[in-house]
């Protein structure tokens, strides 16, 4: 199967490593993998802020470069994201042939683990590593695209790793993009809650499929000090430490 | 205390999140009622095709709410009901006044009710001379404190049974107590005399029949009921959006409410009032007068967009599951509604000019929508509001602090997403001088620079731009880690 990587500008410009990873997963699972580096952002940050207006033409470029790949699915490593793309058609409400093209490129478009469970119906993608991890669920992955079973069953099957599921992991981490800034101290004592659960849990990594709120609770963790790593579930898929060593 | 603005959200919440106790009982309070909605909602195996019926209903009411309402009336009218219909707030204590008047009331007795809350109805009755008790628990606390609701269910939620107890001693005179039972009771004996004496009593409605002119009010103390039954006359104050067309339809809603409100199969009471009493032997209130609501609903009823705010029940639900309300609380949104559909409608009702923190007051995390016992989707309208404050609203709005600065840095923004060059120029720019602030792989506390960095360092360590990009990985081995 072809796929076409929408990389995020987040993970492009600060957490590459989980682009890297998910062309190494995705080819792992037999997938061809392209990118176009033409892409730029899908225009959730002022989508989200309320600047519709460009928005909407950010949105547009997204469509134009997305129609032209002849790939077979447009996979993200991002729930947020993703469920922007998704939005698009309540940008083109009055413009019936964009609206047409927002649906189409919306359709195509998946995150990564919803990809790799519900289309290509792989549940072990020859993962391991070593360590006790929870997961977080982000927001718009769990409650934009119903993403809940599909990380844990992938993360369950990662070899070596022992999975604990985090005390309300379906809360949110305080990220809310502008609303971090705008209001920091409503965000870090949000934050605050998921810290305390992520420490109580006892892992060496709390994993999620969002580098937004990677950052968010990364930022914390680092700024107390704590042992707790941040990762992408596509860093976590994407490693063998244990390669040739597997149960 | 809570007498702030929504003009002031910001620093309204700061205070609120330096305040110990209030997060202990908010944290308390709203994580009970939320384990115990989810219990009651999974205790119902049809319980998001009751969410898609309640629904379907609201949006049909909303579509036809001229005819529904021509039928609650007449059927209300033909049982012996009077009907008053208020533009505001205003014109709605004003006929509440004048009603009181013509009939020398003194005493009015009145049952908790959001939108007489809306309305600042006590303060216009007291302005009138006239002595106003609330007999809902939680609101005669709040009423003894001289404060707001805090919540749409749970009025004194921000209270701890110490302050409530501290509250009784002062207010009271009764000797200091924890126990939860003497302190229910305290209030319960001294709200009996004042039934008895009242000459009025005033209600809320959560649901006006179409069908059959019946009001339903629900409730769990038994002061409804009796502020309903026990004083001569019956004044019930209704928004104009709270009618459904048919009396079976009660099925549906009387299964969400409690449920989603409270996490209870069921109220303790359920009062459905048709009419006036049609014998002289009969019991009950002699008069009922209905005052009917707008007060900006029309207007929201008009936009195809935010009509969709109308079908909330005022269950508090989405208050209960929000991250924002969980830490702040609701006196903090300064409005009378509070928490994530009170950032909905308190714009709509006020205008955005002394509102316009309020849609921005959350993370956009969905939790709301997911409980909304009929789904609502309140990100959607808080994101429909955002636009129109950045595109729509007046100037002053438009040039608020900050927003100038905001709008110029999304133009900058759109024009570096549309032009992959200015992309990469940006960041090669951004590599090259983060070095000014990284250490040690990370960014730490930024006091000076720009403010959204300050912001974010303020209590989190950034992560730095990678050195090198996935495209520039991608272009040099395609993509090979």
């Amino acid at each position: 199967m072809r796929v076409s990587l929408f990389v995020t500008c987040l993970v492009d410009q600060l957490w590459s490593s989980v682009g890297t990873s998910s062309v190494e997963v995705l080819r792992r699972v037999g997938c061809e993998v392209e990118f176009d580096d033409r892409q730029t952002c899908c225009a959730q940050p002022a989508f989200n802020t309320g600047y519709r207006s460009e928005a909407r033409d950010v949105a547009r470029r997204f469509i134009e470069i997305f129609e032209e790949t002849k790939a077979d699915a447009i996979v993200s490593p991002s729930g947020s994201c993703t469920a922007m793309v998704r939005h698009y058609p309540e940008l083109f409400a009055d413009e019936p042939d964009w609206l047409k093209r927002a649906q189409a490129i919306a359709e195509r478009t998946h995150e990564l683990s919803s990809f790799l469970i519900r289309v290509l119906k792989r549940e072990d993608v020859g993962a391991s590593w070593n360590g006790r991890l929870t997961w977080h669920d982000a927001c718009h992955g769990l409650r934009d695209l119903n993403l809940k079973s599909e990380p844990r069953t992938l993360l369950k099957n990662v070899h070596g790793a022992e999975y604990v599921e985090l005390d309300n992991a379906d809360s949110c981490c305080g990220f809310g993009g502008t609303f971090s800034v705008k209001y920091p101290e409503i965000s870090l004592a949000i934050l605050d809650q998921k810290i305390e659960a992520i420490e109580r849990a006892g892992v060496n990594a709390v994993v999620a499929g969002d580098a937004s709120c990677l950052m968010q609770i990364g930022g914390r963790l680092s700024r107390h000090g704590s042992k707790v790593k941040v990762m992408h579930i596509a860093e976590l898929l994407a490693s063998q430490e244990m390669s040739g060593n597997v149960r | 205390m809570n007498h702030v603005t929504s003009e002031t959200f910001d620093e309204n919440a700061k205070a609120a999140l330096a305040d110990s106790q209030l997060r202990g009982a908010l944290r308390n309070a709203t994580s009970l009622f939320g384990k115990r909605r989810l219990a009651a909602a999974q205790g119902l195996t049809n319980w998001e095709d009751l969410r898609t019926q309640a629904r379907a209903i609201k949006d049909d009411v909303l579509l036809h709410l001229d005819q529904y309402l021509e039928n609650f009336v007449s059927q209300a009218e033909a049982r012996g009901a009077k009907f008053h219909w208020a533009r505001d707030g205003a014109e709605a204590n004003a006929i509440i006044c004048r009603l009181a008047a013509e009939r020398n009331a003194r005493s009015i007795v009145k049952s908790k009710s959001m939108t007489t809350e809306e309305t600042h109805l006590n303060v216009a009755l007291e302005a009138a001379g006239i002595q106003v008790i609330e007999t809902d628990l939680g609101e005669y606390i709040i009423q003894l404190a001289e404060e707001t609701p805090s919540h749409i269910i749970v009025p004194a939620i921000h209270k701890t049974k110490r302050q409530i107890a501290e509250l009784f001693t002062q207010e009271l005179g009764i000797p200091p107590t924890d126990d939860v039972a003497k302190l229910t009771s305290t209030a319960r004996a001294t709200l009996r005399d004042r039934f008895a004496a009242a000459d009025i009593g005033i209600s809320g409605v959560n649901f006006g029949v179409a069908e059959t002119g019946t009001i339903v009010i629900l409730e769990n103390e038994g002061n409804i009921r009796l502020t309903t039954s026990l004083p001569r006359f019956h004044i019930a104050v209704m928004g104009i959006e709270k009618v459904v067309p048919r009396f079976a339809d009660l099925d549906i809603f009387l299964k969400l409410l409690p449920r989603s409100g409270t996490g209870q199969r069921l109220t303790t009471y359920q009062s459905f009032i048709t009419g006036t009493k049609q014998n002289a032997f009969d019991d009950g209130p002699e008069e009922l007068h209905v005052v009917m609501l707008d007060n900006g609903r029309s207007r929201m009823l008009a936009h195809p967009v935010t009509r969709q705010s109308l079908a909330c029940i005022r269950c508090g639900a989405c208050l209960n599951a929000c991250p924002v309300y969980q830490q702040i609380g609701g006196h903090a949104y300064g409005s009378v509604y509070p928490g994530p559909i009170g950032a909905v409608i308190t714009p709509q009702l006020m205008g955005l000019e002394k509102t316009q923190q309020l849609p921005y007051a959350s993370s956009l995390c969905g939790a709301c929508r997911e409980v909304c016992p009929v789904k609502i989707d309140i990100p959607r309208l808080l994101l429909h509001l955002r636009g129109e404050i950045t595109e729509k609203s007046s100037p002053e709005v438009q040039q608020a602090k900050g927003r100038t600065m905001e709008r110029f840095a999304f133009k900058m923004w759109r024009l570096m997403m549309l032009r992959p060059w200015a992309y990469n120029l940006s960041a090669r720019v951004g590599r090259l001088f983060q070095g000014l602030v990284v250490k040690d792989g990370k960014i730490g506390r930024v006091k000076s620079f720009v403010g959204p960095l300050a912001a974010w360092t303020s209590g989190r360590d950034l992560r730095p731009l990678d050195q090198k990009s996935f495209r520039d990985k991608w272009a040099s081995d395609q993509g090979k880690s």
